[in-house]
């Protein structure tokens, strides 16, 4: 697993969101611990303070919860995480939609190119 | 939070410049901060008066409460921008000089970041090349629990690979409640591993703030700000 952060953004901003991914991609599974916030600092190679605030936004959301004594969980909450990945796919897919439409693409077209774009991956 | 550095109206003026005029600065304890300026701007006039090797034409500074003397000398690891170390030296004899030296000082930590690096004990320093020669009092800078750490440009000589190394050196092993103040201009570079910036200008000080609150302001990193706000 890797972390990439761009310059323009908050930096805290981009860890909330690359450890939603994490845990939506199951690479940190429902109940399982995370690493500890100076661990996961490092492997970012991000400021510990930075990481914790990140934390805190991502247990504010509900995502995480910690135990005092035990450590930093992922949520126990299945619809929890399907929420937020509902929440993800429709402002990329939006996103997606709006670059098109700047680039001219109607509804059909865009339904064609999506088509097409499937049966290339299979 | 409580404070580990603090400068009240902090003058240093030389007999034909002004180096550094009505700085005042709190810094807290856990922080890891940019001191960020061009060339000629204070920086290390600023580092130097921390550490007690100039003293203020006027004003304070204390750190942990104390005036720079031999208690904050104790708990000050400061990383000069030119080395003091002799060059005919060994590393392992400079590795048992700074562990005579400082009560705080952690050998194993040292050998093992040395071993990391690939650095030879038996090798002298005048055989080294500058950005190896750096390294070897980074890791020794680092390698002490003090509660302030003081880098002038810590980074400057050594390639990409190893600057990465030295960074992720740098938040790793500081405890959290120490801080570390690194002075520098090389900016993209260490932009991720700050929590506030301090910008210093014709001795004065721009701006204070924040990594993620430039961020989110003015949506630029803290270099592209910085090459905004000192643009030539």
């Amino acid at each position: 697993m890797s972390w990439i952060l761009d310059d323009n953004r908050p930096i805290y901003i981009q860890l909330v969101e690359q450890i939603q991914m994490m845990i939506i991609t199951g690479f940190y599974p429902l109940e399982s611990k995370l690493p500890s916030v100076r661990d996961m600092a490092s492997e970012a190679s991000v400021n510990p303070n930075t990481m914790q605030r990140a934390f805190a936004q991502l247990e504010a959301e509900g995502l995480l919860y910690s135990d005092r004594t035990k450590g930093r969980f992922v949520t126990k909450d299945k619809e929890k995480i399907m929420k937020i990945k509902n929440e993800l796919a429709i402002s990329d897919t939006k996103n997606y939609i709006k670059k098109m439409k700047e680039l001219g693409c109607d509804k059909n077209q865009i339904e064609n190119l999506i088509d097409a774009a499937m049966k290339e991956e299979q | 939070m409580e404070n580990i550095l603090e400068c009240k109206a902090l003058r240093k003026a030389f007999p034909d410049c002004v180096a550094l005029d009505s700085i005042d600065l709190s810094i807290n304890k856990g922080k890891v901060v940019g001191l960020l300026g061009p060339n000629g701007s204070g920086k290390s006039t600023l580092i130097k008066l921390i550490n007690g090797l100039m003293t203020p034409t006027g004003g304070d500074v204390l750190i942990d409460n104390m005036e720079p003397g031999i208690e904050t000398k104790r708990i000050i690891s400061y990383l000069p921008e030119r080395t003091y170390l002799n060059d005919w030296m060994k590393v392992k004899d400079i590795l048992t000089y700074f562990k005579d030296f400082y009560n705080d000082f952690d050998l194993i930590r040292a050998k093992d970041m040395m071993n990391k690096l690939s650095i030879n004990e038996n090798d002298r320093l005048k055989t080294m090349s500058k950005g190896t020669k750096e390294k070897v009092q980074l890791i020794l800078v680092m390698s002490r629990d003090a509660s302030l750490y003081l880098l002038d440009e810590p980074i400057g000589g050594v390639d990409p690979a190893t600057r990465d190394y030295i960074l992720d050196t740098i938040i790793g092993n500081y405890n959290e409640n120490a801080t570390v103040i690194i002075a520098t201009h090389l900016i993209s570079d260490v932009e991720k591993i700050l929590d506030d910036v301090i910008f210093i200008n014709k001795g004065k000080i721009e701006l204070v703030s924040t990594v993620d609150d430039i961020r989110e302001k003015e949506n630029k990193s803290v270099d592209a700000l910085f090459r905004e706000v000192f643009k030539c």
